[in-house]
């Protein structure tokens, strides 16, 4: 007879959360893909037999976060159980069910014990590369960022589906990283499924439904309780960024019961022609991400803790975006929704929520010109990710140059001039660009390079904040906005473009800062005279903080 | 007995107590003692262990032949922000490298996180105008005239320790060294360290933390070294002292006063070079040795005995030992995991009804509620007080009295109460996660490096080691469990087995195929005679064994993969069996390899250490007797949670080829194993305990 006994399922659920953090590991050791590498852009999760998700690795960024309890059910429905095998793995990429675009492949396996389906395995991972015009925001419709592979059986009970590898392959530029990336997620699904029937064969369980239950309702009613210190109210909040080809609004409409949060985004402007748009798992994502990091943030991710947040928002909306719209770049706008949210939850809890933030990272894809290539010059292909400041807390100044909402690692400046033709200059905190405040956001950093040899080079830009600046709450002042420059140009560069640096041109970057929180007049005195002295805040910059000297 | 016998001592200070070896020979442990730390001058405490091992033996100070010494003093003084004030000289440009870090939160969900503070702020980080490229060609030459005006800054900070890291100075360190010369000639009272001896990886980030780490300890770390040598000297000590590293090797005082980081943690790496030279006798391929004692646990994998090394380290990781929010140093390890869970860790139930252990520990003050220090906090210690496996009249040679109600009645309060449960079965519950915990650690610690646990022989030792070992073992799969003798002063017994070492890494960015082999040998040459010549000062006359490495990776992926070299020149004709070795490693960590993707080289290693004394292998099995213990003691069992009786016995009563079956407790006087219900205990032919798990 099994123990049962709260400890002893506490016991197992550990055992689930280490089982859930060991696959997304194995994963992220064995991807080919930078962003998986430098982000842990992947996810890996456990789930019961109906499809509800028991556990789920805290990995590098936000945007897997019910994307992936969402798609197992999707393909859990699909598929019916009663055909499913040993052996057998189902996937697709289709961004409006797994991860909100084609480079993220979802799989799925069934956990067997004992000739049953126990419970699910699935993972997901950021590919390389799926052919069409690559990562960028230049598609004017899904068709043109690549290859979309509906739900199917990758595996037939051992057997990996040779045609679909070879498609896969076909139609990449990087067909053997693809390959790499897909075994791995197969060995990651494979793993969690042999660790999970060995949990269960640890603890004599035949099947996972009285631990699923503790889970989902030990973590809902712990979820709830969180909600109830959240005023209840309707709270609305319009967000402006700058967009592709004009600015765009997004618009939150935040409900808080005493059962749920329900967040919609009627009024948001509609798509864009270029593949900034958000399929609404991915926003719902980032959305979810951020009110779970100011309610119940100790309660690990799984059914029972998900069920109390919804997100809505009316189709063809930017952040509802529908087939066909191009959405390789939507992370762009994906990682401004926790500011549009939070701008909800300060309503509700003044007392808890950090001022806006720089939140898009500065992902900076670079690489050689066709010309360089064809003229035997250096070829490469680097993937830099910098980041400004994030928001001041209510009760601490912002983090200066450090990611927020995603876990992106910035990139080392040794480690980009040993593998790229560039050599960067300057690499510092930007005086003055936190946003003043009682507490001060956090500062963007400025970075100067050029061409380290006689060749141009291409920079890839999908970035915000350069024409809207984090805004500061409480009184609090705007952190500066980003800004883009090269050397001898007149005009600025715009956020979102194929950029060309010619030998000699020097590119100059600043990342946004952080937003001030509560009156700059009220920020301690002796604070102050450290940030001038230690220069993260000039003489001119301190008289927006009055005069205190 | 024989006066030419080597006569060695071992002493290790850790943060509670100072554990000293006395060992004839080889590796005849002739007198071991444990006494408490004195953390306003260490050494008294070391004096006073020493005396008291020698006067045991019946031995004096003189007669000493060898003595090595490791410390968490270096270690302590990061933690606890005890070093010198440290300016920071990096590249103009780029004054924010320790600020902006990897720009990255350690902790997901926190938006309330502080950065690491990295002991150096932004007043007293100044920059040079200068420039190296990546293949250490000068951009832009240093500027001389600055130099005057950059030391009146430095001046200004009234630093006592400078830490030069300019970029890309692995390739090429005449700056660094022009700039410290000039430094050192205006300022010679500054202590002033410099990246490219310090740490010659790329990253400036990292390369730049060691290089502040070095200097922040170096005053302290100098004058400890120099006292602890002349208190020794003038008490008798005739030998040279020799210092433990993190690495697993000894240096000299010399090196170790030069190097100071290369010291933090060579407590523990003492721990893992014992489990390494048992794991030899024994003729282990596969280990997990497990060190556990009152605050955190250690375990590290150890194939073919020799343990598991890296090249990176994070000093002072926040409360839940969350990786990322420690400051990161690159000096070569051997490679563990910690975690925190010990005797001391507190048991508690969160709001959502969750019964968590440690990381927070009760220390030895208060220590756990048991020990009557003033400890109200359910520990570890109070779980397996009142499961019945620390048995009040053995434990801790009965120095100090042990108070089972008082543990029961702390258990049942903080943690019984809130899940319904009694003192016993809150006890279970509290043992079952916190072993849980360590079995996930070392799971996980074991997938990170693409390694399996269950066929390992768990080499368990430490304080709660031994006791702890069955439980952890059985939550990670490991049928097959080894306790040491002496196991509570295992890491200072394993000072005695490392060799004279000393290792350095370099970067030089290559693609395997396109291989520059006179730059690369040329580096090689230059690592050689560096390594050779620190181990000369420590080894004058020894053998020695070198060994190169590459560290290698698939262009794109972030995974290195540590590749042997041939000890010569490298050559044309060793691309193709380099290629399939890397292959080969790939395929055994990631199941198949991944055919026309190319191979790049970012860091190049070499070791030079003494050859280390031939092993005996352990040539006899004993006969086995089943042993019927003549006393019994009630406990708790591990597997049903219901009472029942377990053999007791000590450990000195035992002899080669005792068979005693679980549940039992063996009982010595620092220590006691439990012998869980479902494994067998067997005494070997060296008199280690091998515990076996019941039909494994």
């Amino acid at each position: 007879m099994t123990d049962l006994s709260p400890a002893r399922l506490q016991v197992m659920w550990n055992r689930l959360l280490a089982v859930v953090e060991e696959q997304g590991q194995t994963l992220i050791r064995a991807a080919f893909s930078p962003i998986v590498r430098e982000c842990g852009d992947i996810s890996a999760g456990i789930f019961d037999v109906k499809g509800r998700m028991l556990a789920q690795a805290v990995t590098g960024t936000p945007g897997h976060i019910n994307t992936m309890a969402e798609a197992v059910k999707t393909l859990r429905e699909r598929f019916p159980i009663q055909n499913m095998a040993p052996g057998d793995v189902y996937m697709t990429n289709d961004p409006w069910l797994a991860s909100g675009h084609l480079n993220d492949f979802l799989l799925m396996l069934p956990a067997f014990k004992d000739g049953r389906v126990v419970g699910f395995t699935s993972c997901t991972s950021h590919l390389v590369d799926l052919g069409g015009l690559g990562m960028g925001p230049e598609g004017s419709d899904i068709y043109d960022e690549g290859l979309l592979i509906p739900p199917c059986k990758l595996v037939d009970r051992g057997e990996v589906n040779a045609l679909l590898m070879e498609i896969v392959k076909a139609n990449s530029r990087e067909p053997i990283a693809n390959e790499g990336d897909i075994y791995a997620l197969i060995a990651c699904c494979e793993a969690g499924a042999r660790r999970l029937v060995g949990m269960m064969e640890d603890f004599g369980l035949d099947d996972l439904n009285v631990l699923a239950e503790h889970i989902i309702e030990t973590s809902r009613r712990g979820t709830l309780e969180a909600i109830a210190e959240v005023p209840e109210g309707v709270y609305r909040n319009i967000l402006k960024v700058d967009g592709y080809e004009k600015e765009l609004e997004l618009h939150a409409t935040l409900t808080v019961t005493r059962e749920r949060l329900h967040l919609d985004f009627t009024g948001t402007s509609g798509c864009s022609k270029k593949g900034i748009n958000v399929p609404l798992n991915y926003a719902t994502a980032y959305s979810v991400f951020a009110m779970r990091c100011i309610i119940g943030s100790d309660i690990p991710n799984n059914a029972g803790s998900l069920e109390p947040f919804v997100v809505t928002g009316p189709e063809g909306c930017i952040l509802n975006a529908q087939h066909p719209a191009p959405v390789a770049m939507r992370h762009t706008l994906g990682q401004m929704t926790p500011d549009l949210v939070l701008g909800c939850l300060t309503q509700a809890l003044p007392d808890r929520v950090p001022a806006e933030g720089a939140s898009c990272m500065y992902d900076l894809p670079m690489r050689h010109t066709p010309e360089v290539a064809r003229n035997g010059g250096h070829q490469f292909a680097v993937e830099l990710v910098h980041n400004g400041g994030t928001g001041a807390r209510p009760h601490a100044d912002g983090l200066s140059a450090t990611a927020y909402p995603s876990g992106v690692f910035g990139s080392q400046v040794e480690i980009t001039e040993a593998v790229a033709p560039v050599t960067i200059w300057r690499r510092e905190l930007l005086p003055d660009s936190g946003g003043a405040g009682r507490y001060r956001g956090g500062l963007g950093q400025r970075i100067e390079m050029t061409s380290a040899v006689d060749e141009p080079f291409l920079v890839f830009l999908s970035v915000e904040r350069v024409k809207n600046a984090a805004k500061g709450r409480a009184d609090g002042l705007a952190g500066a906005p980003g800004r883009i420059r090269v050397s001898g140009r007149a005009a600025d560069i715009s956020g979102k473009c194929e950029l060309r640096v010619e030998p000699g041109e020097r590119l100059i970057f600043d990342t946004p800062g952080g937003g001030g929180f509560g009156s700059p007049e009220a920020r301690d005195p002796d604070r102050l005279a450290r940030d001038l002295a230690s220069g993260l805040v000039t003489a001119e910059g301190a008289a927006a903080y009055g005069d205190k000297r | 007995m024989s006066i030419q016998s080597p006569l060695r001592l071992a002493v290790d200070i850790g943060g509670t107590f100072t554990d000293t070896v006395l060992i004839e020979g080889a590796d005849r442990v002739i007198a071991s003692t444990k006494t408490l730390t004195t953390h306003e001058n260490p050494a008294d405490g070391a004096m006073e262990g020493v005396q008291r091992a020698l006067a045991n033996a019946g031995r004096t100070l003189s007669e000493i032949t060898g003595f090595i010494h490791g410390t968490t003093l270096a270690t302590n003084a990061l933690i606890e922000k005890r070093g010198a004030r440290v300016v920071t000289v990096t590249t103009e440009g780029f004054r924010d490298i320790l600020e902006i870090a990897y720009e990255r939160r350690y902790s997901q969900y926190d938006i309330n996180l502080e950065k690491t503070d990295l002991l150096v702020s932004r007043d007293r980080s100044l920059t040079i105008r200068e420039r190296m490229s990546a293949a250490g060609e000068v951009l832009i030459p240093f500027d001389e005239a600055a130099v005057a005006g950059l030391i009146a800054q430095i001046d200004a900070t009234d630093a006592g320790a400078v830490a030069i890291c300019l970029l890309h100075a692995y390739a090429n360190p005449a700056h660094e060294q022009r700039l410290r010369a000039l430094i050192a000639e205006a300022r010679p009272h500054l202590a002033v360290s410099i990246s490219s001896e310090v740490s010659p990886e790329a990253r400036e980030f990292d390369r730049l933390c060691t290089t502040v780490a070095n200097a922040y300890i170096q005053p302290l770390m100098a004058r400890y070294l120099a006292a602890f040598e002349a208190r020794f000297a003038a008490e008798g000590l005739g030998c040279p002292i020799l210092m433990m590293t993190a690495g697993g090797g000894m240096t000299t005082i010399a090196t170790a006063a030069h190097f100071p980081i290369r010291l933090v943690e060579s407590g523990p790496a003492g721990g893992a070079i014992l489990a390494a030279r048992i794991a030899s006798e024994c003729g282990l391929d596969e280990v997990l040795s497990f060190d556990m004692g009152g605050t955190t646990a250690k375990l590290c994998l150890i194939d073919n005995g020799a343990p598991q090394t890296s090249r990176a380290f994070e000093i002072a990781r926040a409360a839940r030992f969350i990786k990322g929010s420690g400051m990161p140093v690159r000096i070569p390890v051997i490679e563990m995991i910690e975690i925190g869970a010990g005797g001391g860790s507190i048991a508690a139930v969160d709001r959502l009804g969750r019964l968590t252990v440690g990381p927070q520990s009760a220390g030895s003050e208060p220590g756990p509620a048991a020990f009557g220090r003033g400890g109200t906090k359910p520990t570890v210690s109070d779980a397996d007080i009142v499961l019945g496996y620390i048995r009040p009249e053995t434990f801790a040679e009965g120095q100090f009295a042990i108070d089972p109600e008082a543990a029961a009645l702390a258990m049942r309060r903080e943690v019984g109460d809130a899940l319904g449960l009694d003192a016993r079965a809150a006890a279970d519950g509290v043992s079952r996660i916190v072993d849980e915990n360590m079995a996930s650690a070392g799971r996980m610690h074991a997938v990170e490096s693409g390694k399996d646990l269950g066929p390992r022989t768990m080499i368990a030792f430490g304080g709660n080691g031994p006791l702890h070992a069955c439980r952890v073992a059985r939550a990670a799969g490991v049928s097959r469990i080894l306790i040491p003798t002496n196991p509570s002063v295992g890491s200072a017994v394993g000072f005695l087995f490392a060799p004279v070492s000393f290792e350095i890494v370099r970067s030089r960015y290559s693609m395997l195929q396109t291989l520059d082999f006179a730059a690369v040998n040329r580096l090689f040459a230059s690592m050689v005679s560096e390594a050779l010549d620190v181990v000369r000062q420590g080894a004058a006359e020894a053998e020695v064994i070198v060994s190169r490495t590459a560290f290698m990776r698939y262009h794109g992926q972030g995974h290195e993969i540590e590749i042997a070299l041939p000890d010569r020149d490298l050559e044309l004709s060793d691309i193709a069996p380099l290629t399939k070795a890397f292959e080969t490693a790939y395929a055994r960590q990631f199941s198949r390899p991944v055919p026309g993707m190319e191979i790049e080289i970012l860091n190049w290693s070499v070791r030079v250490a003494t050859r280390a004394d031939a092993i005996q292998p352990v040539a006899t099995t004993p006969a086995v007797r089943a042993l019927a213990a003549r006393e019994t003691r009630p406990v708790t069992c591990d597997i049903t949670g219901a009472r029942r009786e377990a053999a007791f016995v000590m450990r000195d009563a035992l002899a080669p080829g005792d068979r005693l079956a679980g549940p039992a407790l063996i009982a010595e006087p620092q220590t006691t194993t439990f012998v869980g219900t479902d494994f067998d205990a067997e005494v070997d032919a060296r008199g280690n305990l091998v515990l076996t798990r019941k039909g494994a």
